[in-house]
C-alpha cells in the first residue's frame, strides 16, 4: 500500500512534465495542424540558456523566468521564419522541417555548449517527503513540478475562455478562414500560439533537467513520452493533454516500480503503439468538422 | 453602422483550376443597393465572392470599395476595411458558443461600443439572446443563418457578401431571411451582394440582377426586367 | 524494356566500381564500402517516403536490427556473409511488417512520432541489456577475405566488393519493384488514398509491404555496415543517424534511387569535411562533431522550403527532363492528417497553387 502511494505520487509529478510537453504540442497542433518535432529540442535549448543565467547570477528563479521568456521568443521566431512558409505546402514538408529543426537545434547546442552532461539545479529539495516512517515518494521538487504545470495549464485555460486573445486563438484553431473573414490576423495568432508552446516546453525542460542532466539529446525521450501523452489525450484538447500526461506518468512509474526500471522504455514504446493503434484520435478527441 | 459603400469589380481573372473560373468579369453597384448574382452551379458565383473577400487572390483585374483598391490584400485586412463575407455553408464556428461567435466579430469595434452593439443585436434577434451560451452546433439551419448574418453585421460592414443564404433552408425560413436582407437595405442602407440559386426570391428583393455563366457576365439588368425576361430565366436560371 | 535497362545500368555501374576498386587504394575502398552500405538503407527509405508516401524517422533502428542480427549470427554461428545479409533482411522484414501494421493505421504526423519513438527507444534498450548487446562498446565483427582470392588480397577491397555488389543487387531489385505493378499501386495510394481504395486496391496491405521492403533494405545496409566497420554498438545507430538517412533521401530527391546515391555521398563525406573545417577554426572536438548535425538540420529545412524536389529534381530541371517523380514529394501525405486539414483550404488562398483534392473540404 505504501509502495502504491509512493509510485502514484511519483508518477504524478513525472507525468506533469509529459503534460507540459503535451500541452505545447496541442497548442501548436490546434492552431497550425503541425506536429512540432522540435518541441523537446527547443526545451533543451532554453534550459541551457537558463543554466548560463543561473551560473552567472546564482539565482534559480531568474534562470527560470529567462527560460520561459526565451521559450516565448524561440517559439515565435521559429513560427515566423521556418514554419510560416510551409503552410501552403503539403503536410509532409512541415513534418520534415520540424525534424530538421530538431537536429539543427541539437547540433547548435552541441556546438555552443558542448556534448558533456551538465547538472541542472532543482528548484527545491529532491529528497522525498516523509510522514513519520511513511515515505511519500514525492519530494518538494516533485510537488513544485506538479503545481507549476497545473498553474500554467489553468492560466492557459483562463486565457482561452475569458480573454479576447484566447477567443482569437480558439477561432483560428477551429476555423481559420472564417476567423480571417472576421478580421482576425491569423498570422499573428499563430505566432502567439507557437510562442506559448515554446514557453510550455521551456517549463518542461527546466522541471525535468535536474533528473535527466542536460545535454543535447537529453529531451529526446521526454519529447516522445510527451507526444505519447498528447496522443492519449487526443491532440485537440488541452485538458486531455494534462490527463494524458498524468495517466502516462503514473502508468510508467508503476512499471518502473513493480516491474523494474529496465522495462520503462519498452513500456513507453508499447504504450504509444497501443494508443496509436487503438485510438489515433486519443481518448478525448472531439470530432471537429471544419466548415466554411 | 458605417456608411454603406459602392463597389466595383473590373476585368477580374481568378480561380485555380486549369482554366480560370472567373474570366475577365466586371460588375458593380451603387451604395445601399442589393445586387443578386445568379447562374448555374460552377458559373463562378462563389469564386466571385471569395475573390472579393480576399480568400482567393485574383490574377489580374481591379476590385474597389468606394474607389479604394481591395484586390490582392489579405482577407483580414479586407474584412477590416468593411467587407463582410458570409460564406456558403454559413461559416458558423460550431465549436464556439453563439455569444463567442458574436464576440469574435465585436473585436473589430472599439471597446466602448462592444457591449452596446451586442445588446442591440440581441434585441434585433431575440432567438440569439435566448440561446447565447449554447454551442452553435446546436442551432438549426435557419438559426445559423441568422447568427452569421448577425455576426457579419456586428463588424459594421459597408458591403455585405451573402453566399447562398437559402441553402438547405425550408421555404418559410428562406422568406424570413430574404425579408431580413431587404430590411437591412431599406432601414440601414447596407450594400449587399447576394449570390443565390433561388433566383426568384433573390430577384424579389434585389435592385439589380447579374447572371454569370462560365466565369463571365452574360446578363445585367434591373431586377424587375430580369425577372420578366422569360427566355433568360429559362436558359440560365431554370424557371 | 525497363528491366533490361536497369540490368544494363547495374552491370555497367558494377564494372566501373570493380575497376575503381583496384585503383583507388585501400582507404578509399573502405569508404566505398561504407557508402554502399548506407546507399542500401537510403534507397529503401527514399522508396518508402517518395513512392509509397509514408514517413519514417526510425530507419536507423532497422539498420540497428540488421547490424546486430548479423553480428550475433557471425559471432555464434559463423555464417558466411551472404547468409548474414539474408538473415538481416529477413529479420528486418519482420520488424518492418510489425511497424507497417501500426503504420497502416497511422497518418503522417502520428507515424513520424511512432518511428521517432522507435529510433530513440531502441538504442536505449540495447544499452540496458549489456549481456547480449555488448553494452556501449558493442560487439566486434571479424570478416576475412576468402582463400580463393589469394593471400595478398586486401580486406578493404573485399569489403568494397561485398558491399557494392549487395547494394547494386538491392537497388536493382528496388528499381524493378518501383516500376512494377506494386510500384504503380504505391504511387496511386500515395497520391489519393481514397481513390485508390475505391478502385479496389488494398491500401493497408500495400503500405505494410512498403514498410517491409524498406526495412529489409535498411537491415541489409545495417549488416553491411557492421561488417565494414567491424563493430556494432548502440552509439552507431542514434536518432541522428535516422534523421541523416532521411536527409540523404530528401537531398537526393524523394523517390529517386539515383538521388539516393547522391544524397548518401553527401551524407558520408560532407560531415567529415565540415568537422575538419570547424576544428581548423578553433572549435574543440566535441563542438566540431556537432557541426554536421546542425548541417543536416539546415539542409532539411532549406531543401523543404526552397527546393522540395531535391538534387535529382534539380538535375532533371537542368537537363530539361520532365520529372514524374519530382511531383511526388509535393503530393506525399497530402491527406494523411487525422482531421480535415485547414491548409487544404488555404492552398486556395494564394491562387497560384494547384488545388488539393481534399478529403476534408466541404
Amino acid at each position: 500500500m505504501q509502495e502504491f502511494l509512493e509510485f502514484t505520487l511519483g508518477g504524478i509529478s513525472q507525468g506533469m512534465v509529459y503534460a507540459a510537453i503535451a500541452l505545447s504540442l496541442v497548442l501548436i497542433w490546434r492552431g497550425t495542424r503541425v506536429l512540432n518535432y522540435s518541441q523537446g529540442a527547443m526545451a533543451m535549448f532554453t534550459t541551457y540558456i537558463a543554466l548560463i543565467v543561473i551560473n552567472h547570477t546564482h539565482s534559480y528563479w531568474l534562470g527560470f523566468v529567462v527560460a520561459l521568456a526565451s521559450g516565448l521568443v524561440l517559439g515565435a521566431v521559429i513560427e515566423r521564419v521556418v514554419v510560416r512558409p510551409t503552410t501552403s505546402r503539403p503536410p509532409l514538408n512541415a513534418v520534415i522541417v520540424t525534424i530538421g529543426l530538431l537536429i539543427l537545434i541539437e547540433g547548435l547546442a552541441g556546438i555552443i555548449y558542448g556534448g558533456q552532461f551538465r547538472s541542472f539545479p532543482p528548484g527545491y529539495s529532491i529528497r522525498g517527503f516523509n510522514i513519520g516512517h511513511l515515505a511519500l515518494g514525492i519530494s518538494p521538487q516533485g510537488l513544485y513540478t506538479t503545481i507549476a504545470v497545473l498553474l500554467a495549464a489553468a492560466g492557459l485555460a483562463l486565457v482561452f475562455r475569458y480573454t479576447a486573445v484566447g477567443l482569437r486563438l480558439r477561432a483560428t484553431a477551429f476555423n481559420p478562414d472564417v476567423a480571417r473573414l472576421l478580421g482576425v490576423r491569423t498570422g499573428r495568432v499563430l505566432t502567439l500560439g507557437w510562442a506559448l508552446a515554446g514557453a510550455f516546453g521551456a517549463l518542461a525542460g527546466v522541471l525535468v533537467s535536474p533528473t535527466t542532466f542536460l545535454y543535447p539529446n537529453s529531451t529526446d525521450l521526454i519529447f516522445v513520452l510527451g507526444f505519447t501523452a498528447a496522443v492519449i489525450g487526443g491532440l485537440e484538447s488541452p485538458l486531455g493533454a494534462v490527463i494524458g500526461g498524468l495517466v502516462l506518468g503514473v502508468l510508467l512509474n508503476y512499471v518502473s516500480g513493480y516491474l523494474g526500471s529496465d522495462l520503462v522504455d519498452p513500456a513507453g514504446l508499447v504504450a504509444l503503439v497501443a494508443v496509436l493503434m487503438l485510438r489515433p484520435g486519443g481518448l478525448f478527441s472531439m470530432s471537429t468538422v471544419r466548415r466554411v | 453602422m458605417s456608411s454603406a459603400a459602392a463597389f466595383a469589380v473590373e476585368e477580374v481573372v481568378a480561380g485555380y483550376l486549369a482554366a480560370p473560373v472567373l474570366d475577365g468579369i466586371s460588375l458593380g453597384a451603387e451604395a445601399g443597393t442589393i445586387t443578386a448574382v445568379l447562374g448555374a452551379n460552377g458559373a463562378g458565383k462563389t469564386t466571385l465572392l471569395r475573390t472579393i473577400s480576399g480568400l482567393i487572390r485574383p490574377r489580374s483585374g481591379r476590385i474597389t470599395l468606394d474607389g479604394v483598391s481591395m484586390a490582392r490584400r489579405k482577407p483580414e485586412d479586407i474584412a477590416r476595411a468593411g467587407i463582410a463575407h458570409v460564406p456558403e455553408g454559413q461559416g458558423v464556428i460550431s465549436e464556439l458558443t453563439i455569444e463567442d461567435n458574436l464576440k469574435l466579430a465585436l473585436l473589430l469595434r472599439p471597446g466602448g461600443e462592444r457591449a452596446g452593439a451586442l445588446a442591440s443585436i440581441y434585441e434585433q434577434f431575440p432567438i440569439l439572446g435566448q440561446r447565447r451560451r449554447k454551442l452553435s452546433a446546436t442551432l438549426s439551419g435557419g438559426e445559423r443563418q441568422i447568427l452569421v448574418i448577425a455576426r457579419a453585421l456586428l463588424t459594421g460592414p459597408r458591403l455585405l457578401l451573402l453566399d447562398e443564404p437559402s441553402l438547405g433552408l425550408a421555404p418559410k425560413i428562406v422568406s424570413q431571411v430574404m425579408e431580413l436582407v431587404r430590411k437591412l437595405r431599406d432601414d440601414s442602407g447596407l450594400t449587399v451582394l447576394l449570390v443565390e440559386q433561388n433566383a426568384r426570391s433573390a430577384l424579389a428583393i434585389a435592385d439589380q440582377g447579374i447572371v454569370l455563366n462560365l466565369g463571365k457576365v452574360v446578363a445585367r439588368a434591373d431586377a424587375a426586367s430580369l425577372a420578366a425576361d422569360e427566355g433568360l430565366r429559362r436558359h440560365y436560371l431554370g424557371f | 524494356m525497363t528491366l533490361l535497362k536497369n540490368l544494363a545500368v547495374t552491370v555497367l555501374v558494377g564494372i566501373v566500381l570493380l575497376i575503381l576498386s583496384y585503383r583507388i587504394g585501400s582507404f578509399r575502398d573502405y569508404e566505398l564500402a561504407e557508402v554502399a552500405a548506407y546507399v542500401t538503407a537510403v534507397g529503401g527509405l527514399t522508396m518508402l517516403v517518395g513512392i509509397s508516401g509514408q514517413i519514417s524517422i526510425g530507419h536507423g533502428a532497422f539498420m540497428f536490427i540488421g547490424a546486430y542480427v548479423a553480428a550475433l549470427l557471425l559471432q555464434h554461428l559463423h555464417w558466411p556473409i551472404y547468409l548474414l545479409v539474408i538473415a538481416a533482411a529477413a529479420a528486418c522484414a519482420v520488424a518492418g511488417g510489425i511497424v507497417g501494421l501500426a503504420a497502416a493505421r497511422l497518418r503522417g504526423p502520428y507515424l513520424a512520432g511512432a518511428t521517432l519513438m522507435l529510433a530513440v527507444a531502441l538504442p536505449e534498450i540495447a544499452g540496458r541489456y549489456q549481456g547480449i548487446f555488448g553494452g556501449d562498446q558493442g560487439l566486434d565483427i571479424n570478416v576475412t577475405v576468402p582463400a580463393s582470392l589469394g593471400v595478398n588480397f586486401q580486406l578493404t577491397q573485399w569489403l568494397a566488393w561485398v558491399s557494392c555488389l549487395t547494394a547494386l543487387i538491392t537497388l536493382f531489385l528496388l528499381a524493378n519493384l518501383v516500376n512494377s505493378r506494386v510500384g504503380r499501386n504505391w504511387r496511386a495510394v500515395r497520391d489519393d488514398e481514397v481513390a485508390a481504395a475505391l478502385s479496389g486496391l488494398n491500401v493497408a496491405q500495400l503500405q505494410i509491404r512498403a514498410f517491409v521492403v524498406s526495412a529489409a533494405c535498411a537491415g541489409v545496409g545495417g549488416a553491411l555496415l557492421a561488417i565494414v566497420l567491424a563493430n556494432v554498438s548502440p552509439g552507431t545507430f542514434t536518432l541522428t543517424l535516422s534523421i541523416a538517412l532521411l536527409t540523404a533521401a530528401v537531398l537526393g530527391g524523394l523517390g529517386s534511387l539515383a538521388g539516393a546515391v547522391w544524397g548518401t555521398l553527401l551524407f558520408v563525406f560532407v560531415p567529415t569535411f565540415l568537422t575538419n573545417v570547424a576544428q581548423s577554426h578553433g572549435l574543440n572536438s566535441s563542438a566540431s562533431s556537432s557541426v554536421p548535425i546542425a548541417a543536416y538540420g539546415v539542409v532539411l529545412i532549406v531543401v523543404m522550403l526552397v527546393f522540395p524536389a531535391g538534387i535529382q529534381g534539380a538535375v532533371r530541371r537542368l537537363l530539361g527532363i520532365a520529372a514524374p517523380a519530382a511531383g511526388a514529394p509535393l503530393n506525399v501525405l497530402r491527406r494523411q492528417a487525422p482531421a480535415p486539414d485547414p491548409k487544404e483550404n488555404t492552398t486556395a488562398l494564394v491562387g497560384t497553387a494547384p488545388p488539393e483534392k481534399g478529403k476534408g473540404t466541404t
